[in-house]
């Protein structure tokens, strides 16, 4: 029974060694003065002028225009799904508001799916909305976080770079090479890569069977890489042709850590502070290991429903053993169990298991790991959440000892704490306020797969996990209704904006300001004590604020389903 | 390595020295170009980039490109990825699977369709749906009256429990060596060779740390027809 934990320790290790190649790779990639031929090219194809120089106003403007613009762009390929060509199964296009909520989740690098993707989307739209929002929403967090590690770094000075250019290195830098090296090892291991839509067999007993393919590979390899993690089939990485063998699931699982952990050393490395950054890493390392424990033992335990029904959930060298149901069995529990707790960590939000099948203690771990958002965290994004929490450390523990709260050289004022708390509390605000609309909602009700705590646990994890831009979902909920379609929309773009901006702005305002230079007063940063401190303001923030939900939910559940309570 | 970080940290800390243009480009000229960044970021990444690792792939490897197909007398029977439907008692039966497909009978309706391969699916119910606990109660009373189990025999969760995609091919090894018994039975074959064929088809952990080991169904039902066709076959 130590397998399992030697073999979370060998793939956390082979991470943490990927952090430093990537780290500085991407380091290089943001403060290098050379652009190739290529990127040049781009330039000139874009109107730009790699030279200027944004505040942070500007910088924000080019990610929010070119965003808009992508989505739109998306949006549109998916309303003409019916014309374009690459589509023998004469699939319809999508709805208004179905193609509205799938083109905003995916340039939010959410990629929350509203639709069964073998069925409703044609090999076309796989490519050209779905394949291109991916990569336009991942190098967007990517670049925004190069600009935001910059104004960190800086000193009185407007400067945050330049937009087009970070998110043209990045684009040709980093996600299309090795999306395609991913790719190409992906296809070796099985995962389907053809412009086909389907194969016919006749199975062994003599019944039909329709085996749907498509360029899978290509767009399984930017999911995790990116962060996005929205699938090709309905089952996403649980379906066999996603994620064939158990080396393809800790690919998936190293894709999936890699950028956002590297941009921890990067962001050290960018500010000459590595210590800082390896006390950033070690921070997320932490509260991975302590969430994984939990959804691993309690999945391991297995469910009480299932014992009294007479399955044996028993480990044995024959058997896993463990809650078996909605889960594939080459993962048995083990790597089920990681890769629930990476895809909600990194907020990517593919499943190699039905999340909603989970034991209720099994499924506090993705929920909190959303609610969270900074246990490493999606493309960019996890590392400009874990230094809004970092900001405020510093100020919590300034107030506790009576003196001006400093971060990286930095004093922190009122206007940085406001946007901060700005930012804080959007996060909550967005995802709480819509759990509550839709519980008061007259047709959720008609939308839940299961009754009782759990029901109410479908509709806290879809918000949570639209808010957090995860994507993930307790698929029993049927979301592809105008109220859900419309508000899991607006909050994808709420908790992807109102995070992404103000922070931004945090670090337009902080480069402006002059580098205090560190004195006996000064609150070391770099420090296994500002690392455990981290940690306990974002667990207890973040228990505050959402232990209540999870009370009503998880917990709750966990309580019925050992009284062996059922609901119809 | 100081070197080069201390001039990542110059190039960081200090703006360029053309930092001086301050670009008072209009609202219409970033409009322009995020218009312009869309199109490209398309054709790049979902057009270009999708077809190129196609060519790649077929060119490399074209059956693992096109899924894994098995063939037995010229005919596609089957990926080796994907799990396919068993009720027989002369073959191995997979996991329960709960895809979903049109009901011939109700245009518009759906039903349960095992292995449906045009549309994974699961149960998606949690640990307290009265649905579930009714199903896996009626599995295991079939499991057990198929293998001649004795009442109150816990059986290997996997072969009651739905797997997350519907289509999972593997069973655990468990549940193989409780299936054998029947399955010799039914083909005619000893104890001991049907186990030994067991034994060929159990995969190993990959690397012994990653994954289960387990049991492809598709591929041991295959040797079984091979090894010992049933009267129906045979009759062919």
């Amino acid at each position: 029974m130590w397998l399992p934990w030697i073999e979370f320790a060998v793939v956390l290790l082979v991470m943490a060694l990927l952090v430093i190649p990537m780290g500085q790779w991407l380091a290089r990639c943001f403060t290098s003065e050379h652009h190739t031929w290529l990127e040049r090219w781009t330039y000139g194809a874009l109107g730009v002028n790699p030279q200027e120089r944004m505040t942070w106003q500007r910088y924000g403007s080019s990610l929010l225009l070119s965003n808009a613009m992508m989505m739109l762009l998306g949006y549109l390929v998916l309303r003409l799904q019916g014309g374009l060509p690459l589509n023998p199964l004469d699939i319809a296009a999508q709805s208004p508001d179905l193609a509205f909520n799938t083109a905003a989740s995916f340039i939010t690098n959410t990629n929350w799916q509203a639709y069964a993707g073998e069925s409703s989307l044609s090999n076309a739209t796989q490519m050209a909305a779905i394949t291109f929002l991916m990569f336009a929403g991942a190098t967007t967090g990517v670049a925004a976080a190069a600009g935001f590690v910059r104004g960190l770094a800086r000193s009185s000075s407007q400067d945050l770079g330049n937009y087009w250019v970070d998110y043209v290195r990045v684009l040709w830098r980093v996600l299309l090479p090795l999306s395609l090296v991913v790719a190409l090892f992906y296809v070796w291991q099985g995962i389907p890569q053809t412009l086909q839509a389907d194969t016919v067999v006749s199975t062994l007993e003599g019944s039909r069977q329709q085996l749907m393919v498509g360029p899978v590979a290509s767009l399984e390899s930017i999911k995790h890489l990116g962060t996005n993690g929205g699938g090709f089939f309905s089952m996403n990485a649980a379906h066999p042709f996603e994620n064939p063998t158990p080396l393809t699931n800790v690919v998936h699982i190293l894709s999936m850590l890699l950028i956002p952990s590297a941009l921890t050393y990067a962001f050290g490395a960018m500010l000459l502070r590595r210590r800082q950054g390896w006390v950033l890493f070690g921070a997320c390392l932490v509260m991975f290991v302590g969430f994984l424990s939990l959804v691993f033992v309690a999945e391991q335990r297995g469910s009480d429903l299932l014992a009294r029904a007479g399955a044996d959930q028993q480990w044995s060298p024959l058997q896993s053993g463990g809650n078996m149901e909605g889960k594939e069995l080459r993962f048995g529990i083990a790597d089920t169990a990681l890769f629930v707790t990476t895809t909600t960590a990194a907020t990517t939000g593919s499943v190699n298991a039905m999340h909603d099948s989970l034991t209720p203690l099994g499924s506090i771990t993705p929920l909190a790991q959303m609610m969270l958002n900074s246990v490493f965290g999606g493309d960019g994004v996890g590392l400009i959440n874990l230094i809004q929490y970092a900001i405020l450390t510093v100020f919590l523990a300034g107030m506790m000892i009576g003196r001006t709260p400093e971060f990286l050289g930095k004093k922190i004022e009122v206007r940085e704490i406001k946007l901060v708390m700005l930012s804080v509390l959007a996060h909550p605000a967005i995802m709480l306020g819509f759990t509550a609309l839709a519980v008061l909602w007259p047709d959720t009700a008609a939308s839940l797969n299961n009754r009782g705590p759990h029901g109410f646990s479908e509709i806290l994890y879809a918000y949570a996990s639209a808010t957090a831009n995860n994507g993930s979902a307790f698929a029993g909920l049927n979301a592809n209704t105008p109220f859900f379609n419309t508000t899991i929309g607006l909050a994808m773009i709420a908790g992807r904006f109102l995070t992404l901006l103000p922070l931004l702005a945090v670090a337009g305002s902080l480069a402006a300001k002059a580098t205090v230079p560190a004195g006996p007063g000064t609150f070391p940063t770099a420090t296994p004590l500002f690392m455990g401190l981290l940690v306990f303001v974002v667990l207890v923030v973040g228990g505050l604020t959402f232990l209540p939900a999870l009370a009503l939910g998880p917990v709750i559940e966990h309580l019925q389903m050992l009284l062996g309570q059922l609901y119809a | 390595m100081k070197s080069s970080s201390s001039l990542l940290a110059t190039a960081v800390a200090e703006p360029s020295s053309a930092s001086t243009e301050r670009h008072a480009a209009s609202g219409w000229q970033l409009l322009g170009s995020s218009a312009r960044a869309a199109l490209l970021v398309l054709l790049i990444a979902g057009v270009a980039y999708p077809l190129l690792t196609t060519g790649l792939a077929q060119v490399l490897f074209p059956h693992a490109a096109n899924g894994s197909l098995i063939e037995r007398d010229g005919q596609a029977v089957g990926s080796a990825l994907i799990g396919q439907q068993f009720a027989s008692d002369t073959y191995f039966h997979g996991r329960p699977s709960a895809t979903m497909g049109a009901d011939p009978a109700q245009p518009g309706a759906s039903m349960a369709v095992p292995y449906n391969a045009g549309a994974s699916g699961a149960s998606n119910q949690g640990a307290t749906h009265q649905g579930l606990a009714e199903v896996v109660a009626q599995r295991v009373a079939q499991y057990r009256a198929m293998n001649g189990l004795a009442e109150q025999v816990a059986v290997p969760v996997d072969a009651v429990t739905a797997s997350a995609s519907g289509l999972d091919p593997h069973i655990s090894p468990a549940n193989a060596q409780l299936q054998a018994a029947r399955v010799a039975k039914a083909r005619g074959l000893s104890l001991d060779q049907v186990q030994q064929l067991v034994q060929q088809h159990t995969q190993p952990r990959t690397l012994f740390l990653l994954g289960e080991p387990r049991v492809q169904v598709l591929q041991l039902n295959l040797a079984l027809d091979a090894a010992a066709p049933t009267a129906a076959a045979r009759k062919e």
